[in-house]
């Protein structure tokens, strides 16, 4: 024990968090995600199976009966199941939050000298990897099965990008439902309810002319839909398009409400 | 800012409400640098409440509380870096090892990556853990839990530690381990909040102590003056026969001036004891009275007794009460005897 004094109370420093001192306990905390990810592969389905599964189901399934054939059909599939897997991931997030703020090492947290960001930031940094992993495995799927993007390996990373990106701003809505929501379960039925509409009204599976007017409408101003159009530009035609800008603000527009919410209500449970 | 600086801990007339129940409700509290203060009561008295709010983890309702001269509600992240919190709820994350528990809580409060390493490997090596450095947090002993617990809390030296009933639920073995422990940690010059349901642990680890009782404070001083205030210790016997309860009565009043309580249908008498020593006189007396013993023991007084004489109640009625934020200790409490309590 005779290694250890104690600091003097006189000593402390009192000043708030820095940005540089945030950043590092992001990081931190984005480490701490990853270990738990590598602990417990279970939480890779999402991002690993899913994408592997559903890509050749969808191009299959719907190919014929939407594009004629199969092959006409995987440049509009294969970039809006990437939007619809990430969303999915999304949904993770906010409901692996909520078990991790039920846990005691939350409260370890929270009595920590610690900005109140960092636990919220570094899981969501954590996640960007799933995001990536989910992009990937769809793209090298689809290409499996006879998509050859146009925009070739500079527009594919660049939608790979897009689509980390979008599921970053995305994760804040499923955030604020992950701090919010009384527990795991009560979230991950919110989320859902959340994330079909946002699924299934937008143009991921299909061409938005044939839907009735006011769900055509929605459809269009989805932030999937308009992700989902920017991935098809870059993947497609390799071509930053107006819809990529879309995109890009629909993702902006996404994150100026939710990430202050979240941070807000996350405080008052801190 | 009206907190004295050269106090640890200042509360004064600390409040909280959950809905209509006041769970902590108008206490004081004044913790000296370098003493162990230790918190005594039941479950649902309010201790973890009052801990938490002073750990900034609950609102305070009403009243003020000072860490080291800082207020706790207008300069929680002041009183966070002063601070270290172990207890039922502060703990370790189940997915890391014991190292990279360390590693994770020490470059969160900003060591850097070597000295994050070094520390920790210290502070393992210091609570006994370094052959476990690497085992998964789940094949840990309860005792081992709470000491990473503890090492988790010591990383920056904090010159103030809350131990929010730290050897709830060990066996006493580890509990001997855990009381060194805190030991050595005040040999540092650590000053140390303590919360209890067991008077020896707080008679063992504690300089004074406050007792709490329904959200209030009851009664603060040291260990000896709690107890001499319902009598050092009890002597309790089991005779042969019933019949010879009046004549222990007799000698009690006699030897030791004080009132016996007889229980006629089990044959047993009990004799509060201002002097342990007093047993003797008694137990000689009756020899050469010829009265027949079937059993003798001499008790410190148990939590409940200093409870009946402090608040006319014991420990159990405090259930009516619960306090929701002490819910994970409950355990205890039907067992208020520390002797009892030891062998879970």
């Amino acid at each position: 024990m005779s290694t250890l004094t104690v600091t003097d109370p006189a000593d402390v420093d009192t000043d708030r968090v820095g940005v540089a001192e945030t950043l590092t306990q992001t990081m931190t905390l984005a480490w701490r995600a990853t270990m738990k990810m590598r602990r417990s592969m279970e939480v890779m389905f999402d991002v690993t199976i899913q994408p592997l599964v559903f890509t050749g189901m969808f191009a299959y399934i719907f190919g014929g009966a939407i594009s004629g054939d199969v092959q006409s059909y995987l440049p509009l599939i294969i970039p809006g199941l990437i939007g619809q897997t990430v969303l999915t991931a999304c949904v993770a997030t906010g409901v692996q939050l909520r078990t991790d703020m039920d846990t005691g090492v939350f409260d370890r947290f929270k009595v920590l000298p610690i900005s109140r960001l960092a636990p919220l930031a570094g899981p969501m940094v954590a996640d960007l990897l799933r995001y990536f992993i989910a992009s990937v495995l769809t793209f090298a799927v689809g290409i499996a099965i006879g998509y050859r993007p146009g925009g070739g390996v500079l527009g594919v990373a660049g939608a790979v990008l897009l689509a980390m990106l979008a599921g970053w701003s995305l994760a804040w809505i499923f955030t604020l439902f992950g701090i919010v929501g009384r527990n795991a379960q009560g979230v991950q039925a919110i989320s859902l309810l959340v994330m079909f509409p946002l699924t299934f009204l937008s143009n991921a599976f299909v061409p938005t002319d044939t839907m009735p007017e006011p769900l055509q409408t929605f459809a269009e101003l989805n932030p999937v839909s308009l992700v989902i159009t920017a991935l098809r530009d870059l993947a497609n035609d390799g071509a930053v398009t107006a819809g990529v800008g879309w995109a890009l603000l629909g993702c902006t527009v996404i994150i100026a409400v939710f990430a202050p919410l979240s941070v807000r209500a996350f405080n008052r449970r801190m | 800012m009206t907190t004295h600086p050269g106090l640890a801990v200042r509360a004064s007339a600390l409040v909280k409400k959950f809905g209509d129940h006041r769970a902590v409700d108008g206490i004081d509290l004044e913790v000296h640098r370098g003493e162990v203060f230790g918190v005594l009561g039941p479950n649902g008295a309010g201790k973890t409440t009052m801990l938490r709010m002073l750990a900034t983890l609950l609102h305070i309702d009403e009243g003020r509380a000072g860490i080291f001269g800082h207020d706790v509600r207008t300069e929680p992240h002041a009183v966070r870096r002063l601070l270290g919190v172990t207890g039922q709820y502060a703990s370790v994350d189940e997915n890391l090892t014991a190292t990279e528990n360390l590693w994770l809580f020490a470059r969160l409060q900003g060591l850097g990556r070597t000295e994050a390493r070094t520390r920790g490997a210290e502070l393992l090596e210091q609570f006994d853990l370094t052959e476990a450095a690497s085992k998964p947090i789940s094949a840990f002993s309860g005792g081992m839990r709470r000491r990473l617990d503890l090492a988790a809390s010591l990383l920056t030296r904090p010159p103030l530690i809350f131990l929010d009933e730290p050897t709830t639920g060990l066996d006493p073995r580890t509990r001997g381990q855990m009381w060194d422990t805190i030991r050595d940690l005040v040999r540092t010059g650590c000053t140390v909040l303590l919360t209890t349901q067991y008077l020896d642990e707080a008679d063992q680890l504690a300089d004074r102590i406050a007792v709490i009782d329904r959200g209030r404070k009851v009664a603060e001083g040291t260990a000896d003056e709690l107890k001499s205030s319902v009598g050092q210790s009890t002597l309790q016997l089991q005779l042969a026969d019933a019949a010879d309860l009046p004549v222990v009565a007799d000698e009690a009043r006699r030897l030791v001036r004080e009132e016996a309580v007889l229980t006629p249908e089990a044959r047993r008498v009990n004799v509060p004891l201002t002097r342990t020593d007093q047993a003797v006189d008694v137990l000689v007396a009756l020899r050469d009275r010829g009265i027949a013993i079937e059993s003798v023991t001499v008790q410190k007084p148990s939590l409940d007794e200093v409870f009946l004489a402090l608040t006319g109640h014991d420990t159990h009625d405090t259930h009516d009460t619960e306090d929701p934020q002490d819910g994970a200790a409950n355990r205890g409490a039907d067992l208020p005897d520390p002797q009892m309590e030891d062998a879970r």
